[in-house]
């Protein structure tokens, strides 16, 4: 048997290099660079919001008082004044969105969840309100004038409050069945054979188990839907329109913080410009607040 | 009982389909006299005269499609750049979830404060700026005029804030599904943070963002109220980015209340359009992230 020893020759397999971190490195220079531009770009991703938020901040909350609350707004050209019924517009408007869209959507997530998981149909159900929540905001705006306002079915009204919440709710709907749907497949599948096991019928699960066991997903996402709808305009321009006086019922026209903003911004009357601020003041602290609340309930669920 | 609540909520889940339906039907039917009188005519001309009946949507067509792809330009950049610096441990977490925190903020400012804070803030302040592209670029058509307040530009510059937290959001999500294993097997032969990035990470989870750019361009596509407020609202083509233009969102707002007649039916076939390719575009998104992401 014979020994071959193992030669070496000067030729290395690798090239010898140091193994410190060398910044001057081509792919290490193009490294700094890269991680350079991504934090220019997140600092300008973010500059809007402290921008906007500051703006809002300063000009609205220089208006800030008791009369901006209990007023209404001044006649173009006259100043002072306030956006009372703006801010009960808006609060009526959203109710009515939120009372019809929150049981619709609810109860189709429900039947999405529990009844029906993978079935045609509720796949086809499924894409349509994807599809549904791609829809411009507009054209539901669009779609509640051709359908209510033109045709007067509510009450024999054309513009009404009414028109503007079932806008709304168009809207909210896919938000509301998609986040029940969600939460519910999060529920575990023991929680319901445990209830089938001591008797209870689908329906009693459902209401009694399932449904509160999915209650903070669902609360989360309803409350997002809602701070959404709060601060829609394109869809209110030409439903439940505008009013400069206190809201008379909701089969009639009816003034939102959003609409008022539009049409005071593009006024040439500084009173109006800055009411058009502190409507937005108002309407910006109120949806930061339920984004913050949302997030806050979503945290409760995760100890 | 049981069966009652379960048709019930049947009812409730087939009523989303039949909204979507009435909706596209609404339209359709209010559409249908200007679609008879026009035809493909009113999508090729611009001319839009309510007082001899005249209606061409050329013009807010031609704006909805710049704007929406122009500020899916800036944006894309911008927004994966973000993702990337808040997925990749370059910074300290509580710093990459307080950024995170307000680019979802800013998804949820009104679009109509976002519109009056572009009037009065952002256009004054950009406006020295575009200018100084007026005077350096002027020969090309496409910055052929001199700024003067409203106009595309600005439009498409709110519009990249809008659509900034969605891409953001969507490409945040994608990257972080991109498994263990692909990052580990990369740096474990020696690439660097960023050859790993644009070598193995970014193609990995390029499909997700695909389809959320794609989602995107159909906020951008349907946004009414910012650009409706800065754009100019003007009826007259102009090739210029730094002129006054239309889009089918912003026509269909400030003219439908005040409308009659076959201009109605007009706006209708205008918000048919613009429904159709916001259709086009999300069943698309949603055909890309559904197809490609059952990968992992």
């Amino acid at each position: 048997m014979s020994y071959t020893p193992v030669t070496y020759d000067n030729t290395p397999l690798f090239e010898r290099r140091p193994l410190t971190f060398n910044p001057a490195l081509t792919r290490n220079r193009f490294n700094a660079f890269c991680t350079a531009l991504a934090a220019v770009f997140s600092t300008v991703a973010v500059l809007p919001l402290f921008l906007v938020i500051f703006y809002v901040l300063i000009q609205g909350g220089r208006l800030l008082s008791l009369k901006l609350f209990a007023e209404l707004p001044p006649p173009p050209g006259l100043d002072g004044g306030g956006i009372g019924n703006a801010i009960v517009g808006t609060i009526v408007v959203t109710l009515v969105a939120a009372l019809i869209s929150i049981p619709i959507g609810v109860g189709g997530g429900i039947f999405l969840s529990e009844y029906s998981r993978n079935g045609w149909f509720a796949q086809a159900v499924r894409f349509a309100n994807d599809v549904l929540s791609g829809v411009p905001s507009i054209i539901s705006g669009v779609f509640v004038y051709g359908m209510i306002v033109a045709t007067r079915v509510i009450a024999g009204q054309s513009y009404s409050a009414m028109a503007g919440g079932i806008a709304l709710s168009v809207l909210m709907l896919p938000t509301v069945v998609k986040t029940t749907d969600e939460g519910l497949k999060l529920v575990p599948q023991e929680l319901r054979w445990g209830a089938y096991g001591v008797g209870a019928s689908k329906v009693v699960t459902i209401l009694r188990i399932t449904l509160p066991a999915a209650f903070t997903p669902i609360a989360t996402g309803v409350v997002l839907a809602i701070a959404r709808a709060a601060g829609e305009t394109a869809p209110l321009i030409f439903t439940a329109l505008f009013s400069p006086f206190w809201p008379e019922g909701i089969f009639s026209p009816i003034a939102t913080m959003s609409v008022l903003i539009f049409n005071f911004a593009i006024m040439p009357y500084e009173a109006q410009n800055e009411l058009a601020w502190a409507a937005s003041f108002v309407l910006v602290i109120m949806i930061l607040g339920a984004n913050l609340l949302a997030r806050w309930i979503s945290k409760l669920a995760r100890p | 009982m049981d069966r009652g609540f379960q048709l019930l909520s049947m009812a409730l889940a087939a009523f989303v389909a039949i909204l979507l339906l009435a909706i596209v039907l609404t339209v359709f039917q209010g559409a249908r006299e200007a679609m008879a009188t026009f035809g493909t005519r009113f999508i090729t001309t611009s001319s839009w005269d309510p007082v001899s009946n005249q209606y061409g949507a050329f013009v807010a067509i031609y704006g909805t499609l710049v704007t929406s792809l122009l500020s899916l330009l800036i944006a894309v950049p911008l927004g994966v750049g973000t993702a990337i610096f808040i997925t990749e441990d370059l910074i300290p977490a509580s710093m990459r979830n307080a950024i995170g925190l307000m680019v979802e903020l800013l998804a949820a400012i009104p679009s109509v404060v976002l519109g009056l804070w572009a009037i009065f803030v952002m256009e004054p302040a950009i406006r020295p700026a575009l200018q100084l592209l007026h005077r350096l670029l002027g020969w090309s058509p496409l910055f052929a005029s001199e700024p003067q307040g409203p106009g595309m530009a600005p439009a498409i510059l709110i519009l990249v804030v809008m659509i900034l937290p969605i891409i953001t959001a969507i490409s945040r999500d994608a990257l972080n599904q991109v498994p263990l294993e692909l990052r580990q097997g990369a740096y474990g032969i020696g690439t660097t943070r960023w050859g790993a990035l644009f070598n193995i990470i970014l193609p990995a989870a390029i499909s997700s963002i695909t389809g959320g750019v794609m989602l995107a361009l159909g906020r951008a596509m349907g946004e009414t109220m910012a650009v409706t407020m800065i754009i100019g609202n003007s009826l007259n083509f102009d090739i210029s980015l730094l002129a006054p233009g239309n889009t089918i969102a912003s026509m269909l707002a400030n003219q439908f209340g005040e409308a009659d007649g076959i201009q109605v039916s007009a706006l209708m076939y205008a918000a048919l359009i613009l429904m159709l390719l916001t259709l086009v575009v999300n069943v698309a998104a949603q055909w890309i992230v559904r197809r490609l992401s059952l990968k992992y």
